[in-house]
């Protein structure tokens, strides 16, 4: 039985429809990679998994539990964890302190948080900078903070949205490493990425959105071939009529990494 | 062991000793000098007028380390914070004038109605964020002046008078000296000290913490904002509502102008911001300086220009917010940081 199940998720921002009919399941144990081009609603599927936003309709299941109309606060304590793609540490909190307060969860008692909190950034090689404060991280560090804080609330699925946007490319094969290690643990991912070639390595299994629908959910090789999410990305962005620019935003762009 | 290894051994010993002594205990020892001085303070000044001051310095550095708990952990800025004040105070007052309990009831009901009043103006009020939740906190202030004024059975704009009683500790009245309302006041004001340090160093202050920083970061990690915000708001209302009966057995008389006016929701917010939001002694350094300063000032501008206290008082405010906006709490700490290199 599936970890998670969306059916026919459907999300409209006035006129926009982020998301249409949407329907796919996550495998207890597998690596999904969500892909697809600006605008096709991969985000907005993470929010309105994650309680954010709610869905104008279809259903989503986590285990055997209902969780569309939950509070994030809610969804999360069911174990399902997030990372943000614009990323929202605790500024006025240390590394240690930021992670405690997911850790707290479940370890009341601050000196314990603390441990398990410094073990979740060994995890995630911060371990060094556990005193120092977020805002002097640098992007890839603060994904990596927001990996560990996500972590310390023990949940069994992990969403991480972006996890090499805006990162310099010598830290990618830290961050790849790391999801493997995240699979060792024995999470359940879904992972948003831009970067073919990372999505292609770690995925088990790939759902590509083209505005807001799914065109193809398969093995990273098949869906790497298929002729949709190719004109996807690359085709259809010398022939978008003037005329629908503005029914999704930014409905063709090329993928630009 | 032979003597100079003895010695050699000590030797070494004694200056780490000395500094670890240095580190740790500063603090104690200040804490407990300070503690001393405030428990003196009746003793060495005899004369009623400081000891007005020094209840006026106590009661706004409660209310500010109150209002502190919600607005400087939490993040969450009420201008509305009169209305607990009042409501304890009339509460309490209204039990003794009418059914004739004991005030100190009457404090623990009024912090009851205060604590759902809070919860009842939290709730719908918290969906608000940021400058949307401070205005309608100055809105329910107003309407709730406005209330009182037109209530007839609380007295309406006349009032409510206290009586007259023995001095007694019992009846919370002290008519010949008014000196054990400092040392209830003080001791008031520690318990709100003490539940403020507490929540630092728990969960409930990391949980408001995180909330302040980042409300939707906080809910990803399984924090309920509103059943947090609402605690702070609890919390610190109990307090707000307990100096407002405090105030009211202290002057023994009450109107809607002087518990529920805007301008006192915003000195209590004031005190803490030119203190240090977010901090434990904030709110303190805040009501020690501003009250004393804002006397002086109207002693010796006030009379002859009519204003001229005021604009002072505008003028220091401004500073602080321009030059130093964590508080002087935060300039003190950036300066011991410098100095010392931590």
């Amino acid at each position: 039985m599936a970890l998670l199940t969306i059916e026919g998720v459907t999300k409209r921002f006035g006129g926009v429809v982020a998301n249409h009919k949407i329907s796919f399941a996550v495998e207890e144990g597998e690596i999904l990679g969500l892909i697809g081009p600006n605008g096709a609603g991969k985000s907005t599927l993470f929010e309105v998994i994650t309680g954010y936003y709610r869905p104008d309709a279809g259903d989503i299941r986590f285990s055997d539990t209902r969780i569309v109309g939950r509070r994030p606060d809610q969804i999360n304590r069911l174990g399902i964890g997030r990372t943000f793609q614009k990323l929202r540490p605790f500024r006025a909190m240390t590394l240690a302190e930021n992670v405690m307060v997911a850790a707290m969860q479940h370890e009341r008692d601050p000196g314990a948080a603390r441990r398990e909190a410094l073990r979740y950034l060994a995890f995630v090689e911060l371990a060094d900078k556990a005193d120092s404060y977020a805002i002097t991280l640098s992007t890839g560090e603060r994904k990596r903070l927001e990996m560990a804080r996500a972590m310390a609330t023990r949940p069994r699925l992990l969403l991480l949205d972006e996890i090499t946007g805006g990162v310099d490319h010598r830290t990618i094969p830290t961050l790849i490493q790391l999801i493997g290690r995240l699979r060792g643990e024995g999470l359940t991912l879904v992972v948003i990425e831009h970067n073919m070639r990372v999505i292609m390595s770690i995925s088990d299994r790939i759902v590509a959105l083209r505005l807001g629908e799914v065109i193809a959910n398969g093995p990273p090789a098949e869906v790497g071939k298929d002729r949709r999410v190719i004109e996807a990305y690359l085709g259809e962005a010398f022939v978008v009529p003037a005329g629908q620019a503005g029914d999704a935003p930014k409905p063709c762009a090329p993928e630009r990494r | 062991m032979t003597t100079t290894e003895q010695f050699e051994a000590v030797k070494t010993e004694a200056p780490r000793r000395a500094r670890t002594f240095a580190r740790a205990d500063v603090p104690t020892i200040l804490l407990g000098l300070l503690l001393l001085l405030a428990l003196l303070f009746p003793i060495v000044y005899r004369l009623p007028y400081p000891r007005d001051l020094a209840i006026r310095v106590l009661l706004y550095a409660m209310l500010a380390q109150a209002w502190n708990i919600l607005a400087g952990y939490c993040g969450q800025i009420s201008l509305g914070y009169a209305v607990f004040f009042g409501a304890d105070a009339y509460t309490s007052s209204i039990l003794q004038t009418t059914i004739g309990w004991n005030p100190w009831i009457g404090l623990l009901m009024g912090a009851a109605v205060a604590v759902l009043l809070s919860l009842l103006i939290g709730y719908p009020c918290f969906r608000l964020r940021g400058h949307y939740f401070a205005i309608a906190t100055i809105a329910i202030g107003e309407i709730v002046q406005t209330l009182a004024i037109n209530w007839d059975f609380i007295g309406g704009a006349r009032g409510l008078s206290l009586p007259f009683r023995k001095d007694s500790l019992l009846v919370f009245q002290f008519q010949t000296s008014k000196y054990p309302y400092y040392y209830i006041i003080l001791t008031l004001f520690a318990l709100c000290m003490l539940v403020s340090w507490r929540i630092e160093r728990t969960r409930l202050g990391f949980y408001f913490r995180a909330i302040r920083d980042d409300p939707e970061a906080a809910q990803s990690v399984g924090i309920s904002i509103t059943r947090y915000k609402l605690v702070a708001m609890a919390i610190s209302a109990a307090f707000v509502a307990a100096a407002g009966s405090f105030y009211a057995q202290y002057v023994l008389y009450l109107d809607p102008d002087s518990v529920f006016p805007l301008s006192l929701s915003i000195l209590i917010c004031v005190l803490a911001v030119v203190g240090g939001t977010g901090t434990l002694w904030g709110p303190l350094v805040g009501a020690a300086l501003m009250v004393p300063l804002s006397e002086y000032t109207r002693i010796h501008f006030g009379g002859t220009g009519r204003a001229v206290d005021l604009l002072i008082y505008g003028g220091l405010l401004t500073a602080v917010a321009v030059f130093q906006p964590s508080g002087l709490v935060g300039l003190a700490r950036a300066w011991w940081r410098r100095r010392w290199r931590f």
